[in-house]
């Protein structure tokens, strides 16, 4: 049985409760791209403002559980001041963190192991693929950054 | 999964099946499958007498004068609702004409009257609803003029709220609009006599009311039933087909297009009948006292926390309770529940709308079946203690 101090970890409560990069940015210069989660209603905004190649600021606006928003509030601390390429690398690592574990669940093969190290405080996250039904609610706002720089690219 | 035993608080999403309901449709098919209406041979016959009976008997159970040709299984309110908008809807329907629905309906009697309204430009009215979570009717009349059809629902699956379906009923008559009744909650968790509240249309689903999922009807007015065409096209539905074209089946035939749900009907029948000999008035009270102990002692245990979005007194109100913990998203909510093995139902349950008139992304909701107790809502009591703690 999965435990829920493996979800709702200290970090993960900590940037629910005080969540970091929250507000909007004028559009333009800034980007807007917004995410819904069709199934329980949450709904997340992420402003960009790209100069440069680098991702000089970020806001998220929009409401949801503990889950969507604490991982939105620590993916704006990971990126945030970061090259698009660095943010790229840090979205794949996030995004195989969430995939790599719902494979293993069904196969029992110890997956490649995600460099923990290099994410830093989002490696928090990484016991919400224990319960697989939240992964969408921890996605849900690196898919709308993920769509917002496709969108600008 | 689970250690703990499972404390099932989800019954408005879907209620436990009794084992007899079950054994009926394994019976079916372990000693009588065959198709309906079709073959000669032993079986054949006595599936189609199952499945003509499962009807009669469901028709009888809503009070339905004439069960044999006036209830239409669908496969379950969804499908009902989009018979009665895409068949009665698109043939007495036109751009000048208004439908009027409420604000706490399901997206079931939403959706298929906003695609109507996409296909052929309708009017469509909403009864609001008031801060104590009941109709606004203070401007019914008004609403109701010049329209065709008013379609609502008898409890809302969010709420708890128990509508006036008579008195409505009479609004829409003296209106000139008929009136479709949303019976998905109200039909599990009541008495229900479509010919004593004067309505035309009642969509309801089996498994809401413990019998199998993949089955449901639309009861329909006998006298209305000449102004619908049919709804699929298939087999069964037919009286000739050339290459010409088709003419379609008489009588209710006509709406059942294609291999009916034989097993789900005769598994609904018998829940049907399960229902009945644990009487609804008997199973109405005895969810009423479980409703008026659970909203008292969240009452009591937590007054500022947690707030009930429904009605907190007990006229005209039935087993479903929404809440908002306070600081704590309902899936959070739910997560903790879950730990406890308390299941109840976290976000917007298909009533957008109503969330938004809230101004609420999502509720949890815990709902009562004939078979929940005291010590469920204990359990549910102890697990909230809990999410309350965690997140402070």
């Amino acid at each position: 049985m999965s435990n829920l101090e493996d979800l709702y970890r200290e970090i993960i409560l900590d940037h629910y409760r005080n969540p970091r990069n929250r507000g909007e940015l004028v559009t333009p210069p800034a980007y807007k791209a917004e995410g819904f989660n069709p199934l329980c209603g949450d709904e997340i905004t992420v402003y960009l403002q790209v100069e440069n190649d680098t991702l000089v600021d970020i806001k998220i606006a929009g409401h949801g559980c503990s889950i969507s928003q604490s991982s939105a509030s620590l993916m704006t601390a990971a990126v945030k001041g970061k090259s698009l390429e660095t943010v790229r690398g840090t979205i794949d690592t996030f995004k195989q963190l969430m995939t790599v574990h719902e494979s293993s669940l069904e196969t029992e093969v110890d997956p490649e192991p995600v460099n923990l190290r290099a994410l830093g405080e989002l490696a928090a996250l990484q016991g919400v693929v224990k319960f697989p039904v939240r992964i969408k609610c921890a996605t849900l706002a690196w898919n709308t950054l993920t769509q917002g720089l496709s969108d600008l690219a | 999964m689970h250690e703990r035993p499972i404390v099932y608080l989800d019954t408005a999403a879907t209620a436990l099946t009794p084992r007899i309901v079950i054994e009926s449709m394994q019976r079916y098919y372990e000693t009588y499958h065959s198709n309906v209406h079709r073959a000669v041979y032993v079986t054949a016959a006595e599936a189609t007498e199952a499945y003509e009976a499962a009807r009669l008997a469901i028709g009888r159970f809503i009070g339905a004068p004439h069960p044999a040709d006036e209830l239409i299984f669908t496969h379950g309110t969804t499908e009902s609702f989009n018979l009665l908008a895409k068949s009665w809807g698109r043939a007495n329907l036109t751009s000048s004409d208004v439908v009027v629905l409420t604000e706490m309906e399901h997206h079931a009697n939403l959706v298929p009257w906003f695609q109507l309204r996409d296909e052929i430009g309708i009017e469509i009215r909403f009864i609001k609803v008031t801060d104590d979570f009941r109709l606004d009717l203070s401007n019914l009349d008004e609403l109701l003029r010049g329209a065709k059809l008013l379609s609502v629902t008898g409890m809302s699956n969010v709420l708890g709220t128990i509508n006036p379906i008579a008195e409505l009923a009479a609004a829409a008559h003296a209106a000139g609009a008929l009136i479709a009744v949303d019976g998905a909650q109200s039909v599990a968790h009541g008495v229900t006599n479509v010919a004593g509240l004067d309505i035309d249309f009642l969509a309801f689903g089996a498994h809401k009311m413990m019998g199998p999922t993949g089955i449901g009807a639309l009861w329909v007015r006998r006298s209305i039933l000449d102004s619908m065409p049919p709804f699929l096209g298939g087999g069964g539905m037919i009286a000739d087909v050339s290459l010409n074209g088709f003419s379609a089946a008489d009588g209710i035939a006509k709406y059942e297009a294609g291999t009916p749900p034989i097993a789900e009907a005769i598994g609904f029948h018998t829940a049907v009948h399960y229902l009945e000999s644990l009487g609804m008035e008997d199973m109405a009270a005895y969810e009423h006292e479980l409703t008026a102990s659970l909203l008292n002692q969240l009452a009591t245990q937590f007054p500022e926390r947690i707030h009930v979005i429904g009605p907190t007194t007990m006229e005209m109100r039935g087993g479903v309770v929404s809440f908002d913990v306070e600081g704590v998203h309902p899936h959070d909510v739910a997560q903790v529940l879950d730990q406890f093995g308390v299941c109840v139902r976290p976000g917007h349950h298909c009533a957008k709308p109503l969330m938004k008139r809230f101004s609420l992304a999502a509720t949890a909701r815990a709902s009562f079946g004939p078979y929940s107790n005291e010590s469920d809502i204990e359990m549910l009591m102890t697990a909230l203690d809990d999410a309350v703690r965690l997140f402070g």
